[in-house]
């Protein structure tokens, strides 16, 4: 029920309902901003950007560089080595 | 960079599964450690990847709490849709996974066999798109899920207000997370080890709203994501903290979760939603400010308001023992009805009819003789 799956945000549709195009897996959705933007900030801001999209709204905004540090410990560390 | 296929990599889970391997043969433990993870989303995820079965025997036993909305939804919930969706003029919404849910006499499912107008969507903005193509008809959006799904339908209604859409409402049952925390912490010896912590209800809340886990119940918690290597990194973070003594927040699933949460879905919660007070939760009885209704600002809105529906009495009282299994007292297999007469083609209790309900998890990929 809590699912939600990334996506990459591709075109602002709608600014005043703050709808954008997001692909997910592959396939084009229809997707409300609202909850990642606070006031003054643009919704074409979060062009091309991932989010985690849940019953049509991006609930979060990806941060690419924390992903990418929580696979590169596991790439780095040698079992052995770990502690 | 996909964010799914590098968190199921067999490389990464492989030196995950060492590392975590080598934790458990350090501490120990005399009987197996108890872990719970809340949410229903996790409990799906052990099994599908079947992480259950990729530890060293009798070292960790996953506890399946009550973390699925559609397990929890009671009765009497279901009952107060049938009503609405049997009303002439009514067109009753909601999501895909509560139309088999038993009410008291029939599901919504049933009830929509029978005439009565219901209808699945994928996001409560497309009841909204319903509301505005049938300006005849009344669009009722039955609201359920936990502060992750709440921020999409209080925005909703507000975009309601915005476009003076008078035929669309609310039917709210939405619940909240660290009151079921709570409550199952607070029972008779829950004896647990460790919590993994809902990723996508702390996307909303932020991780620091599970800090009262680690300073009221001396546990340790990681708030993790929903890929094998997110849930093996949460484990392995619960052991650390065991093997060093320590009982903290930590958050495992940094790419999506902040500490303080998201403001923007944290307001429009704030503003839309306050709380119920009690509220009834199946199979785990009445739970103190659990559960959130609409403002009074909102009342043209409330379903319940506009067509003055009754509330049946709710007493949260389950007669099957899905209680007992979302308290994790009990193991799906243990209960008298598991695989004979409740089955994901023919639930009696809601934890077989959500795929994220521990019985349906059990049921589908450990096979029901399983242990």
């Amino acid at each position: 029920m809590c699912l939600a799956v990334p996506g990459k945000v591709l075109a602002i549709t709608d600014r005043g309902r703050q709808q954008a195009e997001v692909e997910i897996g592959g396939v084009r959705r229809a997707v409300s901003l609202a909850c990642l933007l606070e006031e003054g900030v643009a919704p074409e801001s979060l062009l091309g950007c991932w989010v985690l999209v849940h019953v049509g709204y991006a609930l979060s905004l990806i941060d690419e560089q924390e992903a990418r540090q929580t696979l590169e410990l596991l790439k780095e560390l040698e079992p052995d080595a770990l502690r | 960079m996909r964010y799914v296929d590098e968190y199921r990599a067999p490389d990464a889970v492989r030196v995950l599964l060492d590392r975590v391997s080598g934790l458990l043969q350090e501490i120990a433990p005399a009987s197996p450690l108890q872990i719970m993870e809340f949410c229903g989303g996790h409990t799906h995820a052990i099994f599908r990847f079947g992480l259950h079965q990729t530890l060293p025997e009798g070292s960790v036993e996953w506890v399946h709490g009550p973390g699925c909305p559609v397990c929890v939804l009671p009765r009497e919930s279901i009952d107060t849709a049938i009503d609405l969706a049997r009303r002439p003029g009514v067109t009753l919404t909601t999501f895909g996974d509560v139309l088999r849910v038993p009410g008291t006499r029939q599901s919504l499912l049933q009830a929509a066999a029978e005439g009565a107008d219901v209808r699945v969507v994928y996001s409560p903005l497309d009841a909204l798109a319903l509301a505005r193509e049938h300006p005849d008809r009344e669009i009722v959006f039955l609201a359920i899920g936990f502060e992750t799904t709440m921020p999409a339908t209080a925005l909703t209604l507000l975009q309601a207000v915005r476009e003076g859409l008078g035929n669309f409402s609310l039917l709210c049952r939405h619940i909240t997370t660290p009151a079921a925390v709570r409550a199952v912490l607070q029972g008779p010896d829950p004896a647990l080890d460790g919590v993994i912590a809902p990723g996508h209800v702390a996307t909303v809340l932020g991780s620091a709203a599970f800090d009262f886990i680690p300073r009221d119940y001396r546990l340790p918690v990681v708030v993790s994501g929903f890929e094998p290597v997110d849930l093996l990194h949460a484990l392995e973070r619960l052991l650390l903290q065991r093997l060093e003594g320590r009982c903290a927040v930590e958050n495992g699933y940094a790419r999506a979760v902040r500490e303080q949460g998201l403001p923007p879905a944290l307001d429009a919660i704030g503003r839309v939603y306050e709380l119920r007070g009690e509220a009834g939760w199946r199979g785990l009885g009445r739970i103190a400010d659990s559960a959130v209704r609409l403002r009074t600002e909102y009342a043209d809105f409330d379903a319940e308001r506009r067509f003055g529906s009754r509330p049946t009495p709710a007493s949260g009282e389950e007669p099957l023992p899905c209680g007992e299994v979302m308290r994790g007292r009990l193991r799906p297999p243990q209960c008298p009805w598991f695989g004979t007469r409740c089955r994901p083609d023919a639930p009696l209790g809601a934890l077989m009819v959500s795929a994220e309900g521990a019985c349906a998890a059990y049921h589908r990929y450990r096979g029901s003789s399983a242990p």
